[in-house]
């Protein structure tokens, strides 16, 4: 089974201290079968990307709700780059301008998810994204 | 160069990656492990146990930061319960290790359980076995938030710290069988609580009270009783379990506790119990492999259906399980 051994790093950067999505999100990956690492609040882009490679993660997915997002992500993807972590994917959830989706698109972002998103939807993507790497 | 050489060379991907290979005991995985082997059994395996709530995680994260502070490597694995239903998991132990980030000394590998029931997964002690070939001195295991029957840390670990908190059950808890009996030292968390005197006095008589007279062991996987005492010219020194109180969360007694950490090191090495320890539990690794290979085995000799059908005449009472073993082994 694909899904088993799928290992997701659930990471809040920055500081808004709100987790619900968050934890929410962890959860339903969870039911999907997966195994979360959940990191907590308050997370500076270099513990994220320490614990991703500790926990040799598949997937990185973050929440930011404090507008940050453009500075964040740019640096999360560089730091896990740098630390030789080239198939680790990363996703996004969280309040992001629908203008700034396109632009973290092209930074390597698989999927932005907003208020309202299905979690249905985020456990497709993952499964999709580890059969295409696997 | 081979992920065990890079892995010796402290190439911490490289690590990580072995790790998961490990977990999944996968073929990569088995090779590796053989080629590390010869490193392995030089770590100090430090098991941390007790029920959900007791500050497992936070006295993991203060004793890492001790260890620290004496230069030694620290890896800790700390295992969490994977769902039955789903095979999923939340491995949250990392949100009270916050404290330990940024320093190159200290790995964290999170593990779900994966259907094992005893505390740890099937894999964790091959995961510790890679990082004691990685060349870290000390290796913290926390287990999952154990009950009452949650003791293979104990099989694993040289040293099993039982973390208890004031409020938790009352003195006929202390007398069960079980966890508290695989305690080299108690550790009552969140001293500054109220109910911290009585939790004390609680484990103080269960301690008191404990004269065994007998011991069960695993012997050739056979369960075998031994009647003690001993005559008094073979009866070894022996270890009584060190109650120590510690507020993790401020880390208050740490340091103490680590010096009880130490005098208990300093008594396996005397005793001769550190090798009696080691071997028992390189023991268990073989037997456990061997099970598993011989039932691996017995599976493929028999065919899918055939065993389909035998299951199925116990199901249907046709057969006792005792009757369908007898059958199949002749």
């Amino acid at each position: 089974m694909v899904a088993e051994n799928i290992r997701v790093l659930v990471a809040k950067p920055g500081l808004d201290g709100h987790d619900r999505g968050a934890k929410v999100v962890a959860r339903a990956l969870r039911d999907a079968g997966m195994e979360v690492i959940y990191t907590g609040l308050r997370q500076t882009p270099e513990m994220i990307a320490e614990a991703a490679l500790q926990e040799d993660v598949d997937v990185i997915g973050l929440s930011i709700l404090s507008g940050a997002h453009m500075a964040l992500v740019p640096r999360i993807l560089e730091l896990v780059k740098a630390n030789g972590q080239n198939d680790v994917k990363l996703f996004l959830g969280g309040i992001i301008p629908d203008e700034d989706i396109a632009p973290l698109k092209e930074m390597g972002v698989t999927g932005v998810y907003g208020p309202g998103a299905s979690t249905e939807d985020i456990v497709a993507d993952i499964r999709a994204i580890k059969e295409k790497t696997a | 160069m081979s992920l065990s050489q890079a892995v010796l060379n402290q190439d911490r991907l490289a690590l990580s990656r072995l790790l998961t290979r490990v977990e999944n005991d996968s073929e990569e995985g088995r090779a590796a492990l053989n080629e590390l082997f010869p490193h392995t059994g030089k770590a100090h395996l430090i098991g941390v146990t007790g029920a959900p709530g007791t500050g497992k995680s936070t006295l993991v994260n203060q004793l890492a930061l001790h260890y620290r502070k004496a230069e030694k490597r620290v890896a800790i694995v700390a295992v969490d319960p994977s769902s039955p239903f789903t095979g999923g998991a939340v491995l949250g132990d990392r949100v009270r290790m916050r404290d330990l980030y940024g320093d190159k000394g200290v790995f964290i590998r999170s593990m779900a359980s994966r259907g094992s029931l005893g505390g740890l997964a099937q894999t964790t002690a091959a995961v510790v076995q890679v990082f004691d070939a990685a060349g870290f001195d000390v290796i913290l295991i926390e287990t999952v938030g154990a009950g009452q029957a949650e003791v293979d840390v104990a099989r694993l670990a040289h040293t099993t710290l039982v973390v208890e908190a004031p409020g938790l059950g009352d003195d006929i808890q202390a007398i069960k069988a079980g966890i508290l009996e695989i305690a080299d030292v108690l550790v009552i968390n969140k001293a500054d609580r109220p109910g911290v005197e009585n939790t004390e006095r609680a484990l103080r008589g269960m301690l008191e009270l404990a004269h065994p007279t007998r011991r069960v062991f695993q012997h050739h996987g056979q369960r075998m009783v031994v009647d003690a005492p001993p005559k008094a010219e073979e009866q070894q020194p022996i270890w009584v379990p060190e109650i120590k109180r510690v507020t993790a969360k401020d880390g208050i007694g740490i340091a103490e506790l680590g010096e009880t950490i130490a005098r208990h090191v300093a008594f396996l090495r005397a005793g001769g119990e550190w090798a009696a320890r080691e071997r028992a539990q390189l023991q268990a690794t073989f037997d456990a492999l061997v099970q598993e290979k011989l039932f691996s085995q017995f599976l493929a000799k028999l065919s899918p259906e055939g065993y389909d059908a035998l299951i199925s005449k116990i199901v249907a009472r046709e057969r006792s399980p005792w009757e369908a073993l007898e059958e199949v082994i002749q």
